[in-house]
């Protein structure tokens, strides 16, 4: 945020972290290089699964340059981590589970002795036969990953179910069936995990790292090194993108570890591209079969699904991410009859963890391909189907619960409807050139937001007035890119009638911002948004009353806080800021607020554990997106040659960072469709850098259209539902269901590379012929 | 060995060994941060900087190489008080997110315009395809250097 301009709801004012970013003066985690630092790293298994028989460090110690080399000997808590289980090791002790684990920490004078050390480390280890599809891990005969697991490579599984379904689907007049298969999507941020950690005189234990959720990386941290929880700080500063990659403890555990061991001496450490892509988390490989049922009228009568998320050795995140998936699996469609299975399993495979989206793009990849072909069975366009099977506010979702939130998709889907990308789409399908041919698919979309009904949703929101006469405000929650930082100076700015110059932040810190939870979930502006709200007006008025009290005004309407003064109108008297700061009381000059998000009422489920994991949400939003591509007949290649996002994401407080959310998410939603295909054979990853990992160029991506139909949501900051998540959503099965009217293929799986899709031309055509 | 070059204007004269990385001379013994390093390998264009008014890839690049050459990093684009216009463009559009790739977007940008002065979108998105942006589907991005080619042409 910039300039003098009191800022607005609803308007664009520009990023206040632009500046600085694009200017090269904002330090991210990765850019502190302090003064006789030590380089800290990590030595990983490189083999899926197998007993540890010995960790040799000895050659490595020996090393001219190396301080120390640690195993799990040297981690003086319990060595474990990890989100809802503590089912990961910071270094490995017995057992290898997937090819990134971590087995020893060097620590070295300078990175090239660094490298020369973690290569004199070497593992000696039984190898174990290793679980590689989440179906097979299943099967009694298949090895188990975790050992302590009472349910064995099920991580987690649910079962949701309204109405008749066997009998329902005996009632159907078209019923169509299909199974679908999606691969590990890498989140590619361009800031890798990095970051730099010192234990101070005073024992505190302060690092500073780019991560999603200082606050519970904080207690995960000393659980893990057996550190006082108090005598750690962690310190956020902007990251440089993490998609929710960075949802959870990367470096962190390690760093600690490293510094506790070399008191008063700075360590940094900053995973290379390849030690990225092999050791973070990647959005869940997914298997999908699905059956759904519908009248002639179009109504959807039945739906049946069976889901397996692979999420890897660790739960991570595995359990919620598939809960979510389950509760989104019928998509934003009221049907009477659903039965829906889904499992969590354990593999040795990458670890799964969160992904924007968050186990729901992978669900509605399957879902909206399925609607368009029982769509195409009873000659029914796919819009007017989705419009005649949409949820509506007040009616039932596809789990027979009462949607209570604002819900827009009827006016996203009549929007696209409206469109001359979808009115005139006969013509421009007319107008590919030879051996090319066009097509225009849609899909809905929708995102829950929050962590449903369980799990404490709160904001904690502070804000100040300083010395200087300015609003400080302390931001609990991390901006990763998606410009929430911008939006609370626009909140309180525009609450207490001030211009950037009067406002300021504090990024995330534990020693001095408030928990508020993860940076993640489509939360992040919802849920503290209406903390500061609360905290700003609190404070206004705090300072209206003692300005009245000074001008000794008879009405607190004669009191107007402007810019850097309040004012007493009738009198023209003013009090400048920092005078008022002066004689107030610390206590007088702080306002926080608590701000808890609404829970669901009822339930779809009495599974404790399905709650536990965030069932049910019950804001949701929505979308409709409209993708036009071009096939390239003798190549398979695909383009897309337009794309419309329809968002109801309730009102919009900044249009700018709406836009910016809706067309990063279908970039990267194009990206999983077309391009990105994380190869893991064998449980080792055969895309190891982004030459071999294809993420989408700026010409692999069209201008994009986005819309947002203002529906507001009752709940929510100036009405607004979160925005970062859904555009991920679309682009798969809208671009499958493009593909699909261009040349009457289905892939099935994703990427749709030019292979696959040639392929299938090829089967057409013998088909045909 | 010593190396000296004009780096941001000034002459400069630094002890490196001869495989040092530029962008390690950078970052971490000139403490110019601002220039990013996002694989290490020339497939990301985080780490662009001006060589002579090209843009090169500094994590490709050994100290040696900028023996007497102009430097420019990101640092060093705009002037004591003013924005160079991409870079005010870059605010104005929203082309910045997370930011990461803001540095390199930027100054790719730079040397395409100096080349192209009038560049269509398609040649914008040619010129700027060798940097990668995972958070803003590059659209922003386009519109901000469309921007900034107008101004820069008045
Ligand atoms: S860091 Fe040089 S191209 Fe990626
Ligand atoms: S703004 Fe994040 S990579 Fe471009």
């Amino acid at each position: 945020m910039t300039g003098r301009e009191i800022p607005k709801i609803g308007k664009t004012v520009p990023r206040q972290d632009a500046l600085s970013k694009v200017t090269g003066q904002e330090k991210y985690a990765v850019d502190y290089y302090a003064r006789d630092f030590l380089w800290a790293g990590v030595k990983r298994a490189g083999v899926p699964h197998g007993l540890v028989k010995k960790i040799e460090t000895e050659k490595a110690q020996a090393l001219p340059g190396v301080i120390k080399v640690l195993t799990y000997k040297d981690v003086p808590g319990t060595n474990r981590q990890g989100v809802v289980r503590k089912d990961q090791p910071v270094l490995v002790k017995e057992k290898v589970r997937h090819c990134g684990d971590p087995i020893a920490l060097v620590l070295a004078q300078d990175i090239e002795t660094l490298r020369r050390a973690l290569d004199l480390v070497t593992l000696c280890y039984e190898p174990l036969p290793a679980v590689l599809d989440p179906e097979e891990a299943l099967k009694e005969s298949a090895p188990i990953v975790q050992e302590e697991n009472p349910q064995g490579n099920i991580l987690l599984k649910g079962n949701l179910e309204t109405g008749n379904v066997d009998l329902a689907f005996k009632e159907c007049d078209a019923i169509v069936e299909a199974s679908f298969k999606f691969p590990h999507q890498e989140h590619a941020y361009l800031e890798t995990e990095g970051g730099y950690a010192i234990l101070k005189e005073d024992g505190i234990l302060e690092m500073t790292v780019s991560t999603q959720t200082p606050f519970r990386d904080r207690s995960e941290v000393a659980e893990a090194l057996g550190w006082d929880q108090e005598k750690i700080r962690i310190i956020v500063p902007y990251c440089g993108g993490a998609f929710g990659g960075k949802d959870g403890v990367s470096v962190q555990t390690l760093l600690g570890l490293a510094a506790i061991q070399c008191p008063n001496r700075p360590v940094k450490m900053w995973w290379d591209r390849e030690e990225s892509f092999l050791a973070s988390s990647k959005r869940h490989p997914c298997r999908l079969h699905y059956r759904l049922g519908a009248k002639f009228d179009g109504t959807f009568h039945a739906l049946a699904a069976s889901i397996y998320y692979d999420t890897g050795p660790y739960d991570h995140l595995g359990g919620v991410v598939m809960a979510l998936g389950l509760e989104h699996a019928g998509g934003p469609y009221q049907i009477p009859n659903v039965r829906l299975q889904a499992w969590s399993v354990y593999t040795n495979n990458p670890i799964g963890g969160a992904f924007r989206g968050f186990g729901v793009p992978q669900v509605t990849a399957a879902m909206e391909q399925m609607v368009d072909m029982v769509a195409e069975k009873i000659n029914l366009s796919p819009l007017e189907i989705r419009l005649r099977n949409r949820v509506k506010k007040g009616g039932k979702n596809s789990l027979g619960m009462n949607l209570t939130g604002s819900v827009g998709l009827e006016e996203c889907l009549i929007k696209v409807r409206e469109h001359p990308f979808w009115t005139e789409k006969e013509k421009w399908k007319s107008l590919a050139g030879p051996f090319r041919k066009r097509g225009v698919g849609v899909a809905s979309v929708m995102q829950g937001m929050g962590y449903g009904p369980i799990v404490p949703d709160y904001g904690n929101a502070k804000i100040e007035l300083t010395e200087e006469g300015r609003f400080r405000i302390y931001s609990g929650v991390v901006d990763m890119g998606q410009g929430n930082a911008t939006t609370c100076l626009q909140i309180a700015g525009h609450i207490l009638n001030q211009d950037s110059s009067h406002l300021e932040l504090v990024l995330p810190d534990t020693a001095r911002t408030l928990p508020s939870g993860s940076a993640s979930a489509s939360r992040t502006t919802y849920t503290f948004g209406n903390a500061l709200i609360e905290a700003s007006q609190k404070l206004k008025h705090r300072l209206l009353e003692r300005a009245a009290g000074l001008f000794m005004a008879e009405e607190m309407e004669e009191i107007e806080l402007r810019p850097g003064r309040i004012k007493h109108v009738p009198t023209g008297k003013e009090i400048f800021l920092p005078d008022l700061a002066k004689i107030l009381d610390e206590s007088e000059t702080v306002a926080t607020h608590t701000f808890q998000a609404p829970v669901a009422k009822e339930f779809p489920t009495e599974d404790q554990a399905l709650k536990l994991h965030g069932i049910p949400h019950t804001i949701f939003s929505y979308g409709a997106h409209l993708a036009c591509v071009e096939v390239d007949e003798l190549t398979g290649e695909v383009e897309v040659k337009r794309y419309l996002a329809v968002s109801d994401c309730g009102k919009v407080i900044n249009p700018q960072i709406l836009e910016q959310q809706i067309q990063g998410g279908i970039a990267q939603g194009l990206g999983y469709a077309l391009y990105e295909d994380f190869i893991v054979q064998g449980g080792k990853a055969q895309t190891r850098n982004l030459s071999t990992y294809i993420v989408p160029t700026s010409l692999d991506v069209p201008d994009l259209e986005s819309i947002p139909v203002e529906i507001g949501e009752p709940s929510g900051p100036f009405g607004l539902k979160g925005a970062g998540e859904i555009a991920m959503d679309g682009p798969l099965p809208a671009i499958a269901n493009a593909i699909a009217d261009a040349c009457g293929i289905r892939i099935f799986r994703s990427p749709m590379t030019p292979q696959r899709v040639f392929k299938a031309l090829k089967e057409k055509e013998e088909g045909n012929s | 060995m010593k190396i000296s070059f004009i780096l941001n204007g000034k002459k400069i004269e630094i002890d490196a060994p001869p495989d040092r990385r530029v962008v390690d001379l950078l970052r971490e013994d000139l403490n110019l941060t601002g220039t990013k390093e996002g694989c290490g390998e020339g497939e990301c264009g985080a780490c662009t900087i001006l060589v002579n008014g090209e843009s090169r890839l500094s994590c490709l690049m050994l100290a040696p190489q900028l023996e007497g050459q102009k430097v420019t990093t990101i640092e060093g684009l705009a002037s004591a008080e003013k924005l160079h216009p991409i870079q005010q463009a870059f605010v104005e559009f929203g082309a910045v997110q997370c930011g990461f790739c803001s540095p390199g977007m930027v100054l790719a940008s730079t040397n395409l315009l100096q080349k192209n002065p009038n560049p269509s979108r398609a040649e914008i998105r040619e010129g700027i395809s060798g940097n990668f942006c995972r958070c803003t589907g590059y659209q922003k991005i386009v519109d901000a250097v469309e921007a900034a080619a107008r101004k820069m042409k008045i």
